[in-house]
């Protein structure tokens, strides 16, 4: 098996997908001096690229120091706030830190169509090759080792000694190598999300925010309609990122099309009046890989190495996943560049990225929740049946009407057990639920 | 051959919006492409190389950021790339243009000379298929619009052969080199780049021209040198829709018969 790449365009390293992942991938990689393609199948790098919108500013500026100098961010996130809504009413939760104010930022919303395409420029400058429109179909295998990739363009073969595959939630390319079996529709949710757009002034108003200060709230409950299922909305500078996300496989089962959730959402009581006026702009949907730990791929092979969402790195409860993905981007050129200064491109060059995932939050957070998917996706009355509870005890325990108090509590207590869910049942998802959370 | 085919990088005006009271384009976050008609012009250049021989050089005038353009007609089969940029052009109307671009040519041609031009009819931004026969005239070259086709290059005997497309019909017209082409979208399909032409352009660097280099006469360039104004900027009104003269409650044959009758209102039957 030779051991250098076969053909002279002298490539080191192949990147599939300009997302978060890759582009961390191709940078870190032409910043070591290496010779990388990083291939991208859209227009320009962020034309396919779709996320709920908050960008960790960690993994980022661990890769690129101080990029919010020069980046594109919409707004820097100082409040986090958590509606759990019932049909008619709404029990909501929020922080907000002054230590989210000062830089560096923990987080900013940002539009991923201009971001992506800025990070991979970035790339693009520090030398690597960035080639778009291009459709990568197959990896090219020689004896068991990836040595290079196919695309749909003429004389489109292209070779090098280890291929990162980060072409996506769908990836076509981790399919093809057998790293991973046809997904499951329980392990994906379906995100769709609306660009709403709204004046700057009524934006600050509404979300009590000042200059390029930004909020989030992440929406649980009523939204579902009976499924698995979660909603948000993010201040952009003068737009708001409207969206949920809900299991596919549910979605499937209720017949019920995507916008007729979201649309339920944007009328529902509480949170209509924060996007009164506003007008829709885009309308974007994408998959989101929800599966966990317990749904990932094999991480790596002969040659090749998987990050982002096409290994399913996803934190669905905390709503992280470009973090997981930028951070397992450059922990993959790490063990490209260890690889091409031993020349060694086999499995047991390319475990050293298992091992640095297994250091990382990336796979200990993931481990943490391993249970967390299964256990939601059988109990999917934790997005009906508890928000129900908790804004009827809301509303029963806050009405004044000459009730006394303790028959008060009584009723709450008995309209739960009775009528919502019986005490054994509650314990054990509050046990079990316990447990799911590691 | 030795070819020369020019390039301009345009808004996308299927994106570009007018500004409702101000009656301007709104040109902010609007991406920027190769003017269709010259993506047609490049792919002739290329398609002449490949079967008379020779080399094919794109040329924009423009601000750095047009060096994407050339890198494009690179992926898609230019053998070198030239930007001709400077602050001093900005301005510059068609008669400024051409008289850059022609001087640019000029240089060319005396490092080798220059058979062909080939230009797209006209750009999508500015419409004028004026640029393209004033670099034929200021040369002195055989100037041929709206070709659909060339028909015979004849290098040794000088000559070319070319089809254009007229309001009614085709023209076969024969002409010396060297000549100056502008060329229709029918004339060919454009190709989708190979590979190892995407990754020569992906690091591509053009030449620079600017205006010492080209040492250009400062009276004709840039808003001097541009007699040109814009008195105003306005969208066109929006056509009225056509009339809608059945609905699913008639028969075809009352719905035919309510057409003849409108068409010989109108006097079109």
């Amino acid at each position: 098996m030779a051991e250098t790449a076969r053909r002279s365009d002298g490539f080191d390293v192949i990147v599939v997908g300009a997302g978060p992942a890759g582009t961390a991938a191709a940078y870190t990689l032409a910043k070591a001096g290496i010779k990388v393609a990083l291939i991208e199948r859209g227009v320009y790098p962020g034309a396919k690229n779709v996320m709920g919108g908050v960008m960790y500013s960690q993994p980022v500026g661990a890769i690129i120091p101080n990029f919010w100098d020069e980046a594109p961010l919409e707004r820097h996130i100082i409040e986090q706030q958590y509606q759990i809504l019932s049909p008619d009413s709404a029990i909501s939760g929020k922080h907000r830190s002054t230590q989210y104010a000062v830089q560096p930022h923990n987080r900013y919303t940002v539009l991923r169509a201009k971001f992506d395409a800025w990070f991979a420029g970035q790339a693009d400058a520090a030398g690597a090759y960035l080639l778009t429109n291009t459709v990568v179909t197959d990896p090219i295998i020689d004896n068991g080792r990836v040595i290079g990739v196919s695309t749909d363009r003429p004389d489109g073969d292209l070779y090098a000694n280890v291929v990162i595959v980060a072409d996506g939630v769908n990836s076509l390319i981790a399919e093809k190598l057998g790293l991973r079996p046809v997904i499951d529709t329980v392990n994906m949710a379906l995100a769709v999300k609306e660009i709403v757009a709204l004046p700057r002034g009524k934006i600050e108003d509404r979300f009590n925010l000042e200059g390029d200060e930004g909020a989030t709230i992440d929406i649980y409950g009523e939204v579902a309609r009976g499924m698995v299922a979660t909603g948000f909305i993010y201040t952009n500078k003068d737009s708001l990122s409207v969206g949920l996300g809900v299991i596919l496989k549910d979605l499937v089962k209720s017949g019920l099309t995507p916008y007729e959730l979201l649309d339920g959402m944007k009328n529902h009581p509480t949170i209509k009046p924060l996007l009164a006026g506003g007008e829709p702009r885009e309308y974007l949907a994408h998959m989101i890989p929800e599966g966990g730990y317990q749904a990932m791929p094999k991480l790596y092979s002969d040659g090749v190495l998987i990050a982002g969402d096409a290994a399913m790195m996803v934190n669905g409860f905390h709503r992280e996943g470009s973090n997981l993905a930028m951070t397992s981007g450059k922990l993959a050129a790490e063990t490209a560049i260890e690889a091409i200064e031993h020349k060694e491109f086999g499995a047991r060059a390319m475990s050293a990225y298992k091992t640095k995932l297994n250091n990382s939050y990336i796979l200990q957070d993931l481990r943490k929740y391993r249970k967390l998917p299964g256990f939601i996706s059988s109990r999917p009355q934790i997005f009906n049946v508890y928000p129900q509870i908790i804004n009827d005890a809301a509303t029963e325990f806050l009405t004044v009407d000459s009730v006394p108090k303790k028959q008060k509590q009584w009723k709450i207590w008995r309209q739960i057990v009775k009528k919502r869910r019986p005490l054994r049942k509650l314990l054990r998802d509050i046990y079990e639920g316990w447990r799911a959370f590691g | 051959m030795n070819i020369v085919v020019c390039v301009k990088q345009v808004p996308d005006t299927t994106q570009v919006r007018i500004h409702a009271e101000t009656n301007t384009l709104i040109r902010e976050g609007i991406p920027s492409i190769v003017n269709p008609y010259d993506i047609h012009a490049v792919e002739a250049a290329v398609a002449v190389k490949e079967s008379a021989g020779g080399r094919v050089t794109a040329i924009t005038m423009g601000p750095p950021q047009a060096r994407e353009a050339l890198k494009e007609a690179i992926s898609l089969g230019a053998d070198d790339a030239v930007l001709i940029s400077d602050r001093a052009f900005a301005g510059s109307d068609t008669l400024a243009t051409g008289y850059i671009l022609s001087e640019a040519i000029r240089k060319l041609h005396s490092e080798s000379p220059v058979d062909l031009i080939i230009c797209g009819k006209q750009s999508i931004d500015g419409d004028t298929a004026q640029v393209g026969p004033g670099i034929a005239q200021r040369l002195g070259f055989t100037q041929l619009t709206y070709v659909i086709k060339i028909t015979e290059i004849d290098a040794p005997g000088r000559r070319i052969v070319v089809e254009r497309q007229l309001e009614r019909g085709h023209q076969v017209v024969e002409g010396r080199l060297p000549a100056l082409l502008t060329v229709v979208k029918e004339m060919n399909e454009a190709r989708y780049a190979p590979l190892p032409n995407l990754i020569k352009a992906a690091k591509y660097e053009p030449r620079l021209f600017d205006l010492a280099g080209l040492g250009l006469d400062r009276s004709q360039i840039g808003l001097k040198g541009s007699p040109t104004t814009v008195r105003r900027i306005f969208a066109p009104t929006p056509r009225a829709g056509g009339a809608i003269i059945a609905d699913q409650s008639q028969t075809p044959a009352e719905a035919a018969r309510l057409l003849v009758e409108k068409l010989q209102a109108d006097r079109l039957l």
